[in-house]
């Protein structure tokens, strides 16, 4: 999943934070005052919105105000791929299941949405049913039918008219050969991909197993849209709304905003509460502005998510009644090192446990940006709210975090290198974060005499033809590589098939993969990927990030976190754990 | 009491450096239809005396002291307001430059509108008409048309012409004419010297002529005061001043007085020396560091400050040589040199 | 006169076409010297996930493969007849001007630019009103007295106002005034004048008064030294000899005469801001031509920084042509040849 990127905001905060600094408590005291626990009633403690609702309420009625520091990529279902953008399309579309609506783990948890119920797989899960629910409409009043859902993915195919989309959908049905998507080949038979054999079923052919599909049928993309409405790039200026919203006006941005669609039937929806009387939505607004908005309760929602700018940080964690009205969720994203088994001696086992001993997680932290805007120390890969995580630490690197120098001197003896070693670190070079960790090993590794070259390179060729380019990082003797990667769904297969299963690594490069070679652990993937029962799949993943962590082929760093402030005037706040930030399905106004 | 009138007329400015006196004891009298010349070197305070007259250090940071009577009104003491009421009106001034004197950005035909309404209280149209018929009495050709001219379309003499039809727009009866022709060629000076000449004879203004050029105002003048380091040293009639000069500095100006024979920059008794610091003006009489007769004096030169003192009939001069001493030194020593050349 | 302003008009649109062509070079010249193929430009046009045969595509759609030229020629032609995108279902017309299409918005780049103009000018003449009449008041008044509490205390100020980015004084204020005593509005707020004038003022009072400070400071020093020249001209003696009241000598006649720097460096201000005052448009949230370039550039979204670009220089154009010829209006001496 796609974070949004902020511009200029590291300067501008942090000239601000110097301003706000020079101009006194008077004007940032402000939400202190009205932020007092008395006020509003209940604003909640630190952290109250990740396991509970804080401010719970029924009353409907008003309008929530959003602002976004960038804009959607595309507000079509079938061209969006920020996170955020999946929480919030939720309020004007209704995909075939979905994330339940609630704090904590439950968010995690499927759903059915438009479908009757979750969907119903075939033995070898190649072949997967759902049934849809009747009296679903369309704002207009039209009926949504199965064909309009399979129309919603067919077109979303075509990746030169929605290009910012993912392609799940593409590379994982059974499509017609040289099919190019609803708009090029508009008389295909693509029955082969997607069945339609009544109004109220749908039928997905997958060219191999997938236990999990559906966290693909909770993709936007699954959205119905109307085809005698769809005006392909254009859609996205009016989306045809089935969610209990739909849109008013729209200015591509500038904002929009979203009132009631008379046409939605709670009935057939009991995911919904649909507090609100509608949405004010501004995008490319100043994300420092933002933040001093919220905080005055100026505004409800940062809509991305992604937590607030330095400046405010500042403002936010010295203050105890501030900080109370926060919340710090962990997300789904890991920053990691790779260790590159090609590169010697790093394809000794002993020489990467070396490195994983004495790497000083607490100052990788402070490179990340801290303990609340940087993550919490990742000990494995799967980050805490993924469901398969478990709480394991296979190299411990002391037990204040800071490195174990001894253990690491005995690997490094055991690896034939008693004194150390020379080797490469790359990372992106427009990434200050990344240039950070990258210091920070660098010092650290230092101390048992493993002596690292920093290698910076642009960030879009990064993965392409660099670090994600074997051949090149071979030759280039690139031994650590900085990495990060989050999960497009709170899944194993999500989070972890891209970044551990060898056969994703291409000799041509572009590979997020730049490390991890174990056939086991591909033979792993494959198990999983045919075990529909999720529990046992979830032990496959856990296995799977153990048996990555006994390879030593990555140094995890942080899990990411994001400090995100709660609205004052919002009620039904939480944090939704499929996304990692507030629940926008949830939210209502006091 | 004399139309104009100056008595013990002081301007002083308070510096970081000092006092310094710009002007310091000046007292003459002038009646209308007169003319008088006031002649010195720069420095020597009569551009600042003629300044004090209008009341355009009023306001300022100078100090003013004595009394100035301008037809029966004491100016020293009054309001800047009501003098202001007064210049333009009953006194004008005409200045020694004027293209910088002159505002770039505004018509001529405008800037004598502008001065003529603000003491005549009529429309526009009229005060254009009346600014034309001051520009053509002043000699300007066409000056229907060249009413909207800028003072850069206008040739060094038509510029001045312009700037005295200006100054005589609200027919004053006191005029001041500051170095009127220094910045003029030599055949547009007498031009203008003939014009001033005219005007003052139908206006029936007293005229008063600054200048540091004796033969400016040899044939306008009819009393003439030559100042040196802020005070009077000599005040005579023209006749007195061009005949029977007594003062040594007075000779030196009438020595250095440009001739249409002869190169402007060629002196024949040059003045040595330059003036004096209105600061540390020097001990004794101010001139003695650059006078030829000092010793002659006896000593008192550099320690005693000279008085103006009559010699006969109304001819005043500051000087510590005796008068038949200075008298011989013009008949024997500066006349004849003069006459030689 | 009527010669000279066709030649500089023929000479603007020679300047047009070589700042278009500059920021034409500068987006798809340089980066292919530097080595990016087409596919690395069409790159950030399609997906994170997208396959390198889509980007291929991509840049095959995008015409990257065309030479520079024909490229270059393909946007011309746009501005001057138009040009026809395809939206998926069907084509669409972009008719002329036509800046191009952003590929990743989805829209033509000239409706955007309009639709946006009339914030930007909103912003720069609100703003431009009060910095000439706050900074040439305080600069006269400093002039006029020199040395006083009041001209040192206003210099200072003006010290910091040229000395303090927008960012900072635009957060500083919004935090104070709309944040903490909650009398203006917050960013991000912007009325159309026809909708409600009266709103449309009091949205962007802050964002005018903060800009304004920026520019006022200049204008007051640069007022104050023209001021402090003048009143020392031959012509204010002269004025005054004429009896002229004193208000009128200092604005009739000293003003008018520092008027002529001040009035270039307004030309060229406001043409700058009417291209877009990208600080304070980001600061405050604004949809102006500014934040839309900011938004552009962060995209880099070149159609849009393209079309915004030459916008800009548009109005620069246009501003120095303006001001020469009314150089010629305000100061008499200056000939137009």
């Amino acid at each position: 999943m796609q974070k949004t990127t902020r511009l200029g905001a590291a300067a501008l905060s942090a000239v601000l934070a110097l301003g706000l600094a020079a101009c006194g408590g008077g004007s940032t005291t402000t939400p202190t005052s009205s932020g007092a626990p008395a006020a509003g009633g209940a604003t909640g403690e630190f952290n109250g919105a990740l396991t509970a609702v804080v401010n719970p309420s029924d009353k409907k009625g008003g309008i929530l105000k959003l602002a976004n520091a960038g804009d959607w990529d595309s507000l079509d279902p079938g061209d969006t791929y920020y996170g955020y953008s999946w929480n919030f399309i939720r309020l004007y579309g209704r995909s075939l299941v979905m994330f339940k609506s609630a704090p904590g783990k439950t968010g995690n948890e499927l759903t059915p949405d438009l479908a009757e119920g979750l969907g119903t797989p075939s033995d070898d899960a190649k072949t997967w049913t759902y049934k849809l629910k009747a009296g679903v409409k369309f704002e207009d009043g039209t009926p949504v039918t199965s064909k309009d859902v399979k129309y919603g993915v067919e077109r979303s195919f075509d990746k030169e008219v929605f290009p910012d989309g993912y392609t799940y959908f593409n590379d994982f049905l059974n499509w017609p050969k040289d099919y190019k998507g609803a708009y090029k080949s508009p008389d295909a038979n693509t029955d082969s991909a997607i069945e339609t054999p009544d109004d109220q079923t749908i039928v997905f052919h997958l060219k191999q197993p997938l236990s999990n599909f559906d966290y693909f049928a909770q993709l936007p993309a699954t959205i119905p849209v109307p085809k005698a409405k769809d005006t392909g790039a254009k859609y996205k200026e009016h989306v045809i709304a089935t969610g209990p919203y739909k849109f008013d006006k729209n200015e591509i941005g500038k904002g929009f905003t979203l009132v009631r669609n008379d046409q939605w039937d709670p009935a057939t929806d009991p995911n919904r509460k649909a507090l609100p009387d509608g949405y004010d939505v501004a995008t490319n607004v100043n994300a420092d502005d933002i933040d001093n908005r919220v905080l005055a309760g100026d505004l409800d929602v940062d809509v991305t998510g992604t937590g607030v700018q330095p400046a405010a940080l500042g403002r936010i964690l010295p203050d105890p009644a501030v900080k109370a009205g926060t919340d710090n969720p962990t997300g789904t994203r890991l920053w990691y090192t790779s260790i590159n088994g090609n590169v010697p001696p790093l394809d000794n086992l002993e020489c990467r446990k070396a490195v994983e001993y004495a790497a000083d997680k607490t100052a990788l932290q402070t490179a990340w940006g801290g303990e609340f805007a940087g993550g919490q120390i990742a000990t494995s890969l799967l980050p805490p709210s993924i469901p398969g995580h478990e709480d394991f630490n296979t190299w411990v690197p002391g037990a204040d975090n800071k490195g174990d120098v001894t253990k690491a001197k005995e690997a490094l003896t055991a690896c034939g290198q008693p004194n150390g070693f020379e080797t490469n670190i790359s990372y992106r070079a427009e990434r200050p974060k990344e240039k950070a960790a990258a210091e920070a090993l660098q010092q650290s590794l230092g101390r048992v005499g493993i002596k690292l070259t920093l290698k910076p390179f642009p960030q879009t060729d990064y993965f392409a033809l660099y670090a994600g380019k074997p051949g090149y990082a071979k030759d280039n003797k690139l031994g650590l590589a900085m990495n990060g990667w989050q999960s497009d769904w709170p899944d194993g297969f999500g989070f972890l098939q891209q970044i551990v299963d060898s056969r994703v690594i291409r000799e041509t490069g572009g590979s997020s993969n730049v490390s991890v070679r174990d056939p086991e652990v591909d033979k792993l993937i494959d198990q999983a990927m045919e075990q529909t029962d999720p529990n046992s799949r979830n032990g496959i993943w856990t296995q799977i990030d153990k048996k990555v962590m006994d390879d030593a082929y990555i140094l995890p760093n942080v899990w990411a976190k994001a400090l995100l402030v709660r609205s004052k005037n919002a009620t039904n706040v939480f944090v939704n754990d499929a996304y990692g930030m507030y629940d926008y399905l949830g939210m209502g106004v006091k | 009491m004399s139309f104009l009138e100056l008595k013990d007329l002081q301007v002083h400015f308070p510096t970081d450096d000092g006092l310094v006196k710009s002007v310091d004891g000046l007292s003459f009298a002038l009646e209308r239809g007169k003319t008088l010349g006031i002649v010195g070197e720069s420095g020597s305070g009569k551009s600042v005396t003629s300044l004090g007259i209008l009341g355009l250090h009023k306001g300022g940071r100078a100090k003013l002291g004595g009394e100035i009577w301008l037809d029966g009104e004491e100016l020293v003491g009054a309001s800047a307001e009501h003098v202001r009421t007064l210049r333009g009106k009953k006194m004008a001034m005409i200045f020694q430059d004027p293209l910088s004197a002159m505002h770039p950005f505004y018509t001529v035909g405008s800037q004598i509108i502008e001065a003529y309404r603000i003491h005549n209280d009529v429309s526009k149209k009229v005060a254009r008409k009346h600014a034309i018929d001051m520009l053509g009495r002043v000699g300007i050709p066409q000056p229907d048309r060249r009413v909207d001219s800028y003072p850069h379309e206008f040739s060094g003499g038509m510029r001045q012409r312009a700037m005295i039809a200006m100054a005589l727009s609200c027919d004053p009866e006191l005029l001041i004419a500051d170095e009127p022709t220094t910045a003029l060629d030599v055949t547009v000076q007498a031009q203008i010297l003939d014009l001033m000449r005219d005007l003052q004879r139908d206006f029936n203004a007293a005229l008063i002529i600054i200048t540091h050029d004796l033969g400016v105002v040899a044939e306008l003048a009819d009393d003439i005061l030559v100042m040196y380091g802020g005070k009077c040293i000599e005040y005579g009639t023209a006749e007195d001043i061009f005949e029977r000069p007594e003062h040594p500095y007075t000779w030196g100006l009438l020595g250095s007085m440009p001739r249409l024979d002869r190169d402007r920059t060629e002196r024949l008794l040059p003045i040595k020396g330059s003036p004096p610091s209105l600061i540390n003006v020097p001990a004794g009489c101010a001139f003695h560091p650059r006078c030829t007769f000092e010793d002659r004096t006896g000593g008192k030169a550099s320690t005693e400050v000279p008085q103006l003192v009559e010699t006969e009939g109304g001819h005043l001069v500051r000087c510590h040589l005796p008068r038949d001493t200075r008298r011989s030194i013009w008949e024997t020593e500066i006349k004849p040199s003069l006459e030689a050349s | 006169m009527v010669t000279y302003i066709i030649r500089r008009l023929i000479w603007s649109v020679v300047m047009l076409s070589i700042v278009s062509i500059i920021t034409f070079a500068i987006f798809f010249l340089v980066p292919r010297l530097a080595g990016a193929t087409s596919e690395d430009m069409a790159a950030r046009y399609v997906g994170r996930t997208a396959s390198a045969e889509q980007v291929k595509v991509a840049a095959e759609k995008l015409g990257f493969n065309d030479p520079l030229i024909v490229q270059y020629g393909r946007f011309a032609k746009g501005i001057v007849a138009g040009a026809d995108y395809d939206y998926g279902p069907g084509v669409e017309r972009c008719p002329a001007p036509c800046f191009g299409y952003s590929f990743l918005t989805r829209l033509p780049v000239w409706p955007d630019l309009l639709d946006r103009l009339p914030v930007t000018i909103s912003l720069a003449l609100g703003a431009a009103v009060i910095w000439v009449i706050a900074g040439v008041a305080t600069g006269v008044l400093s002039a006029l007295k020199r040395g006083s509490f009041f001209d040192r205390a206003a210099m200072s100020i003006a010290l910091a106002g040229v000395s303090m980015p927008i960012f900072f004084t635009g957060m500083v204020s919004l935090v104070l005034f709309s944040y903490g005593l909650k009398i203006t509005v917050a960013g991000g707020t912007y009325t159309p004048f026809l909708t409600n004038p009266a709103t449309w003022a009091y949205d962007l009072l802050l964002p005018w008064i903060t800009l304004a400070f920026l520019y006022a400071a200049g204008y007051a020093r640069l007022t104050r030294a023209g001021m402090l020249e003048t009143m020392n001209e031959d012509y204010i003696r002269t004025a005054r000899a004429k009896g002229l009241r004193e208000r009128t000598v200092v604005v009739k006649h000293g003003l008018r005469g520092a008027l002529t720097p001040i009035l270039t460096i307004f030309g060229l201000d406001l043409g700058l801001l009417l291209g877009g005052a990208v600080l304070t448009e980001s600061t405050y949230s604004l949809p102006g031509i500014g934040k839309y370039a900011i938004d552009a550039i962060g995209r880099q979204d070149l159609p849009q920084v393209m079309g915004v670009t030459l916008v800009a220089a548009f109005f620069v154009v246009v501003a120095n042509l303006v001001v020469d010829l009314l150089y010629a209006v305000v100061d008499p001496r200056v000939r137009l040849v």
